[in-house]
C-alpha cells in the first residue's frame, strides 16, 4: 500500500528582482500544504520574498542520454557570438 | 559509442576525475547509487534522531533566551533531514522506505545519539562537540560528487556555525559561572569527548569503504584526516574555557604540526553501533512511537486532499 504523501518541487524568488530558484522538494498532502512547509523549510532565514510549488510528476525533464543531439547542434555555431567579428580595436561603443 | 558496462564506468570515473558533479538522471554505477542511498540516508537518519536527546531539554531550557535558540536548533535538524531524504529520493528509494529501514533498524544513524543528555550542560557540549564534529564532515561533503547531495550540504553548513556557536556560549558561561557549573561544563565534556571522536568513524586502516569513496569523491579526505583537524580546532577552545579534556595523552606536537592522542575504545565503538549503547532502544521507540501515533493525521490530510480534488473536477 503507498500512503506516501506526493513530492513538490520548491522554486523561491530570494527578492523581487531576482528569479525563482529551485530550492528542493518535499512531500505534502496538497500544495497549500507544500507551500506551508515550504515556508517552514526553506524559508526560516529570510530566504524568499515568493514561492512557487509544483507537482513533480508535472515536470518534464530531459534525458541525459540524449544531451549529443540535444545540445550539440549549438556547439559550432561561433558566429551567435559577438567575439567572432573582426573590428578594428580603434572603433568604440560597438 | 561502445557502451559496455566497463566503458560506461571508464566514461563515469573520467567525469568524476574531471571534477564533473553527477545529477539523479546521470548513469552511474549501481555500487554508486547503493553506497550514496546508505550513506545520505543515513545521514538524513541522524539529524531527526539527533532531535531526541536535545528536544528533551527544550521544555527546561534555564532562560528563554536559552529555549528560542535550543527550540530553532532542532527545528533546523528537522529541516536538515528532510533535505537529506529528498536528496536520497532523487536516487530512487521511497520516503516511506527509508522511515521504514530506520524504523526496522536497517539503517543506521550516528551512533552519538544513542547517549543520553544529562544535564543541561550537555545542550552546550552537544552543540559545541557533536555539531562542531558533523561540521567538519559537513564541509568537505560540499564538495561531494553527487549533486543533490552536495547540495544539501551547502544550505545545511550555512545553517550549522549557529548551532555550535549556540552551544559554545552556554558552555562558556556555565565555565565562567559557580563552581557547580563549571564542574557541569567539565563533566558533560568528560562524557561528550569520546564518543564525538568516534563521530568520524574506525580509523583508516580498518575503514572498508573508505578508497572506493575516495577514488568516487564521495568522501573528499579520510575519517582519520577529519578526525585530526576536529581535535586541532578543539582543543585550544577548551583550553579557552578552562575546562580538561579527558585524554591523559593529548599534546601538541610541534614536529607534525598537530595535537597527539590517546587509543580511542573502539570496543565501546562497535558495542554502540550494533545496538547495544546506554539509548538506542529508547531513541528507535520514539521514532516508531511518532511515526505510529501520526498515521491517522497523514491519511486524513491525503484523504481530505483527494475529496476536495475529486469535487474540483466535478466541477
Ligand atoms: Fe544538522
Ligand atoms: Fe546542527
Amino acid at each position: 500500500m503507498n500512503n506516501e504523501w506526493p513530492l513538490f518541487e520548491i522554486f523561491i524568488r530570494s527578492k523581487n528582482g531576482l528569479e525563482h530558484r529551485h530550492m528542493g522538494s518535499l512531500h505534502a498532502a496538497d500544495a497549500v500544504m507544500a507551500m506551508e512547509n515550504a515556508r517552514d523549510v526553506y524559508t526560516r532565514r529570510q530566504e524568499g520574498v515568493s514561492i512557487w510549488v509544483v507537482p513533480s510528476s508535472e515536470i518534464t525533464a530531459s534525458n541525459p542520454e540524449n544531451n549529443g543531439e540535444l545540445f550539440a547542434p549549438a556547439e559550432d555555431k561561433v558566429y551567435r557570438h559577438p567575439t567572432f567579428y573582426d573590428l578594428p580595436d580603434e572603433l568604440k561603443h560597438i | 559509442m561502445n557502451l559496455s558496462l566497463e566503458n560506461l564506468e571508464k566514461q563515469f570515473q573520467d567525469r568524476i576525475d574531471a571534477g564533473d558533479n553527477i545529477e539523479p538522471k546521470d548513469w552511474m554505477p549501481e555500487k554508486y547509487r547503493k553506497t550514496h542511498i546508505r550513506q545520505i540516508s543515513q545521514h538524513a537518519h541522524s539529524e531527526i534522531v539527533g532531535m531526541l536527546p536535545e528536544g528533551n531539554w527544550i521544555t527546561r531550557a534555564p532562560s528563554l533566551r536559552r529555549k528560542v535558540a535550543l527550540l530553532a536548533k532542532v527545528q533546523d535538524e528537522a529541516g536538515h533531514g528532510l533535505y537529506l531524504y529528498s536528496a536520497a529520493e532523487t536516487l530512487g528509494i521511497s520516503r516511506d522506505e527509508l522511515f521504514n529501514q530506520l524504523h526496522t533498524g536497517k539503517a543506521k544513524y550516528s551512533s552519538i545519539f544513542n547517549y543520553p543528555a544529562v544535564t543541561w550542560a550537555d545542550m552546550g557540549a552537544i552543540g559545541w562537540l557533536v555539531d562542531g564534529a558533523a561540521i567538519i564532515n559537513q564541509v568537505m561533503l560540499t564538495r561531494t560528487s553527487y549533486g543533490p547531495y552536495a547540495r544539501a550540504m551547502v544550505r545545511i553548513c550555512k545553517e550549522e556555525s549557529f548551532h555550535q556557536r549556540q552551544g559554545f556560549e552556554i558552555m562558556l558561561t556555565l565555565s565562567k559561572g559557580t563552581a557547580e557549573q563549571k564542574e557541569m561544563a567539565q563533566d558533560a565534556l568528560d562524557r561528550w569527548w569520546w564518543p564525538s571522536l568516534m563521530m568520524f568513524g574506525p580509523t583508516d586502516a580498518a575503514s572498508t569503504h573508505t578508497e572506493q569513496s575516495m577514488k568516487w569523491k564521495i568522501k573528499r579526505k579520510t575519517n582519520d584526516e577529519l578526525r585530526q583537524q576536529f581535535i586541532d580546532i578543539t582543543a585550544p577552545q577548551a583550553e579557552f574555557l578552562g575546562l580538561k579534556i579527558p585524554d591523559p595523552a593529548l599534546q601538541w606536537n610541534e614536529e607534525r604540526g598537530h595535537y597527539d592522542f590517546g587509543e580511542i575504545n573502539w570496543d565501546e565503538f562497535w558495542q554502540v553501533v550494533k545496538g547495544y549503547g546506554p539509548c538506542n532502544k529508547e531513541r528507535i521507540n520514539a521514532r516508531v512511537k511518532a511515526w505510529d501515533e501520526g498515521a491517522w493525521v497523514r491519511e486524513a490530510a491525503l484523504a481530505y486532499a483527494e475529496k476536495k480534488d475529486s469535487i474540483q473536477k466535478a466541477i
